[in-house]
């Protein structure tokens, strides 16, 4: 109302009128830009206080460093280990407990004719004894439904199950599964991949047109015309083999029926209790909260103790309905080796096209996985290798094709490194021969292909969100081998029998799933009224040292010293589902999810102690209390804990965290398949016999990108584990086939690396440039670790004898007799 | 098959028990005395994830018989340290990370609490020579031989 009496006042004149609404304009005007002035000014002032203030106050009291982070902590679970305390699958024991017995296929592919359990339901300890007739739903599978608890017509691989049955004894169990007769009919198989995939072979999984489980095609330029550009094509032929996990626990569960509000629940070696859940809801036909697993210590799984365990799980649980018991199951070494699923054994065709300078313009796979009797995790496995196959090299044109086909060798699924062991001992091996044929160095022709930032890998993704640190870790790891010298010293002529070589490999990673599954993880971080905090998580400790990682991220995030944090094993009624503990995405992912519950739980400490103590400013975390900026102690932690619980507030949270986003064409093989990479570089000195055959690696050096190092004793373990068993594999990890039988089944003839077998030296650098993924900037390590050292040591091996080996494993007779030299391209 | 009776001392506490004569060591302290620190691996003696100390020597119990030990020392790792305390060997298998899965680490201290009762300024050599019957797949050894390195180190120095 006064504004319009103010405008009559102010419409006299029209003139008056004029200069009154200019002198208006001229004084709002005024007074708003002085305003902004005045205010910007006092912004600035404010802000040059608190610059200063901030500057003067880090200047006085320090920003405390991190107090868990990028420290070599002791692994929370040692004490229990070292003093036998530590509980492992077959160390458990329940009143009234049954155990197990699997009898398995004499052949890799038979007809069932007949089975005969009378005498074995005799026996007077025998509770039960199962068939597949009696297993209504008998299918389960991770990706394809496909793998059969018990066999029903058709034995697929020689460790196929055909019954089983429960006793009161071990002894009793063995005694009546020989009683068990099974009449068979003996069907020819398919054996290595060249069989499985002519139009003719006969088809291994029922229902199936063909072998064929998967094809991954990834089509970038026009190869033909990249070969064209050429001044050389090379083409060869590059082989794996299957490999045993040998995890050194063999696979043990124990299920109890119907406890505490459960169908069943499961105890025991299982590497992704989600998984094994969702397999025995499917088998059970129940609800998964009718199931409950929680997991015991883990004597090493490396991606084994997923299907199978799974397998075990739903048979242990069928016999435990049935008869109202506890049921365990643990199998010996050689029922291990025949029936677990093995790494995947590969045939890689390279045809790979390059200018006289080194530089590479085409590329064109074709990889062929076997897998075995059952899909298990084919098609992810393979998609793996899609992405890595071409190496960690801009190529302008690529073609390459990645299969999987069925066969009735034992199934193959994941293991440490996933699809990417094979395909880089293929194509580092070949990036070697290329460059001798052009007479450049092995580190010359690396140097000028390999990704810098902004690269764009074959699926043309550009490298852009991350640093690219493949200079970086070569540069490292060369120079802690001090390669340049002894690669100039090799190559002289090396007089009698002993001969050295050296050789490296260099690889990306692309971190955690990809576009394989939905990618998040979840924790929960539970504060108690006494200080002390409990952590679930939903991934799961499988030796690599998860929980420690896990408990350090919890403790930095509160300030607290380690020994408050108590991490429970992973219990699927509990624990938020969080997918599967592999493809190295523990620390990422689930690292991540606890760091989100802690920052959960400090924004409910914040709101409390603005209220309780009248403080409203940052809160510094540390020394088992809460701080001021300023580092006057606000509160310890235990009593923090007591007054939040005793005024009502609750201190616990669930985290969680989502990957970034990723993008995958099916058709193409083109997109951003991951949001991250890791990189490496390892070296490896070598020894050889040559008038035995005998490989001795000396010396190896392996530099990788981790991120950060949330715990730099633990990446080095991972690091000395990885480069160990890559060394198994490149040279002595051989099953003994032939047709399907497996010869090796134990360790007395499956060798792995012996600590004498182990190198001289190992020696593992740390890389860290912190990605904006991880939590502290944290990527990966457990994979990257092993998937470079057989290319390494086979470089380092062709050096030494001046002959190129292309089939894994480099045994004695192979590096003696050279027997594929005939196959050289 | 006539039972046998069987007078050892586990852990310096006197046993007495009937056995089966076929009855493997490893299963009598495994199955019949609950202490299910000592590991099978793989039951034929190639991996020593059931070593124990025999007679302060280290063993594969999954190859000795219970009846065999009848008035024989046998010493699993729950019977290394003290109650409460750990000993020299398990503290440096603790502090240098020597320990992945764990499931090796049993039968990798009682080889090497061997070696170190029998020499007490081992070679690296020596180490390995004493541990090549363990297998380990997760740790790539390195860490263990430090570790070994390290307790006799500070056995030594007592
Ligand atoms: S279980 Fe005895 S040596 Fe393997
Ligand atoms: S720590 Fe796993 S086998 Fe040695």
């Amino acid at each position: 109302m006064i504004f319009r009496n103010e405008t009559t006042i102010s419409l006299r004149t029209e003139k008056e009128a004029k200069t009154w609404f200019k002198t208006m304009l001229f004084w709002s005007f005024s007074i708003f830009f002085y305003s902004i002035v005045i205010s910007g000014r006092i912004l600035a002032l404010i802000v040059e206080i608190k610059i200063n203030k901030e500057k003067f106050m880090r200047e006085v009291f320090p920003m405390p460093e991190r107090q868990q982070i990028n420290k070599s902590k002791k692994r929370v679970d040692a004490r229990a280990k070292v003093t036998g305390k530590a509980k492992f699958g077959a160390d458990l024991k329940f009143h009234n407990m049954l155990y197990g017995k699997v009898v398995r296929s004499n052949y890799p592919h038979a007809r069932i004719k007949s089975i005969n359990t009378d005498e074995a339901e005799a026996h007077p300890e025998v509770a039960v004894v199962m068939t597949a007739e009696d297993i209504p739903h008998n299918l389960f599978g991770v990706i394809i439904e496909n793998q059969q608890v018990l066999a029903e017509d058709r034995v697929l691989y020689i460790g196929d199950g055909v019954a089983m049955l429960a006793a009161d004894s071990r002894e009793a169990a063995r005694e009546a599964a020989e009683l068990i007769e099974v009449e068979y009919e003996e069907l020819p198989g398919v054996f290595g991949v060249e069989e499985a995939r002519r139009p003719d072979a006969p088809v291994v999984m029922p229902g199936e047109e063909n072998n064929q489980v998967i094809h991954h095609p990834l089509r970038k330029g026009d190869v033909e015309q990249g070969m064209a550009q050429a001044d050389v094509v090379l083409e060869r032929q590059y082989t794996t083999q299957f490999v045993e996990h040998a995890y050194l626990e063999p696979e043990a569960v124990t299920v109890i029926p119907e406890e505490r509000n459960t169908l069943v629940t499961v105890y025991g070696s299982v590497q992704n209790p989600n998984a094994t859940r969702d397999a025995l809801a499917t088998v059970l036909d129940c609800d998964l909260s009718n199931v409950r697993i929680i997991q015991d210590n883990m004597g090493g799984s490396f991606g084994g103790k997923d299907e199978n365990i799974s397998s075990m799980a739903c048979r242990a649980a069928l016999m435990a309905l049935q008869t109202g018991r506890p049921v365990q199951l643990v199998n010996t070494r050689e029922e291990s080796i025949i029936e677990s699923y093995k790494r995947h054994p590969y045939t890689m065709k390279y045809r790979i096209g390059a200018r006289e300078n080194g530089e590479l313009v085409a590329m064109e796979i074709e990889a062929a996985a076997d897998s075995g009797a059952y899909a298990c995790q084919t098609p992810f496995v393979t998609w793996r290798s899609v992405v890595q196959a071409t190496g960690p090299y801009e190529v302008p044109h690529v073609k390459t094709d990645t299969y999987g086909f069925y066969t009735n060798s034992p199934y193959t699924g994941a293991m440490r490194g996933y699809g990417s062991p094979p395909v880089i001992f293929a194509q580092e091996s070949m990036m070697d021969e290329l460059a001798w044929e052009l007479g450049i160095s092995p580190e010359e022709i690396r140097r000028k292909n390999m990704f810098a930032n902004n690269s764009r890998t074959a699926s043309n993704q550009k490298l852009d969100n991350h640093e690219v640190s493949l200079a970086e870790v070569m540069d490292k790891a060369l120079e802690a081998i001090d390669y340049q010298e002894k690669y100039r010293r090799y190559s002289q002529p090396q007089p009698g029998d002993i001969k050295r070589g050296i050789g490296f490999a260099i690889s990306y990673r692309g971190v955690s799933l990809g576009a394989e599954a939905i990618d998040a993880a979840g924790a929960i971080v539970s504060v108690q009224k006494d200080g002390s905090i409990i952590v679930y998580s939903g991934l799961a400790e499988n030796g690599q040292g998860l929980k420690t990682i896990f408990s350090q991220i919890a403790a930095e995030e509160l300030g607290v010293s380690l020994d408050r944090i108590t991490h429970m094993e992973t219990d699927t009624s509990i624990s938020p589902e969080s997918g599967s503990t592999v493809a190295s995405r523990s620390t990422l992912m689930g690292g991540s999810a606890v760091k989100n519950a802690a920052e959960n739980i400090k924004t409910v400490i914040k709101e409390f102690v603005a209220e309780e103590y009248d403080y409203q400013g940052e809160i510094v975390y540390r020394d088992d209390a809460l701080f001021t900026s300023e580092g006057s102690k606000l509160v310890d932690f235990p009593e923090l804990a007591a007054s939040a619980f005793h005024s009502g507030v609750f201190l616990s949270s669930y985290g969680w965290y989502k990957a970034p986003g990723i993008s995958w064409d099916e058709e193409t093989g083109q997109g951003r398949p991951y949001f991250t990479y890791v990189y490496g570089c390892q070296a490896a000195e070598v020894e050889v016999d040559t008038g035995t055959g005998e490989v001795r690696v000396l010396n190896m050096a392996a530099a990788h990108d981790v991120g950060k190092a949330i715990n730099p004793a633990n990446v080095r373990g991972q690091i000395y584990g990885g480069t160990v068993m890559a060394l198994g594999h490149a040279l002595m990890e051989d099953l003994g086939f032939s047709e399907g039988y497996i010869r090796h089944t134990n360790f007395d003839e499956y060798l792995i690396p012996t600590i004498k077998d182990a190198p001289d030296n190992v020696e593992a650098i740390i890389v860290e440039n912190p990605d904006p993924a991880g939590p502290y900037g944290a990527k990966s390590i457990g994979e990257p670790a092993m998937e470079l050292g057989g290319a390494a040591i086979n470089n380092a091996l062709s050096q030494a004898t001046g002959r190129r080996l292309r089939d894994l494993p480099l045994n004695l007779e192979r590096v003696l007799l050279g027997r594929n030299l005939s196959r050289e391209g | 098959m006539s039972k046998v009776k069987v007078a050892f001392t586990l852990n310096d506490q006197e046993i007495s028990l009937l056995v089966q004569p076929g009855e493997r060591l490893l299963d009598t302290i495994r199955d019949r005395l609950n202490l299910t620190g000592t590991k099978e691996g793989c039951g034929v003696g190639e991996c020593g994830a059931c070593t124990v100390m025999l007679d302060g020597q280290a063993v594969n119990s999954c190859l000795v018989l219970t009846a065999q030990v009848d008035g024989r020392e046998v010493r699993t790792v729950e019977g290394l340290g003290g109650e409460e305390e750990v000993d020299k060997l398990q503290q440096a298998f603790i502090d240098h990370q020597a320990v992945q899965c764990g499931f090796c680490t049993p039968g990798m201290l009682m080889s090497a609490r061997a070696l170190l009762n029998d020499t007490s300024s081992p070679t690296r050599e020596d180490i390995k020579t004493a541990l090549d019957g363990n297998l380990c797949r997760c740790t790539g050894y390195k860490q263990i031989v430090e570790a070994v390195e390290a307790a006799a180190e500070a056995e030594g120095a007592d």
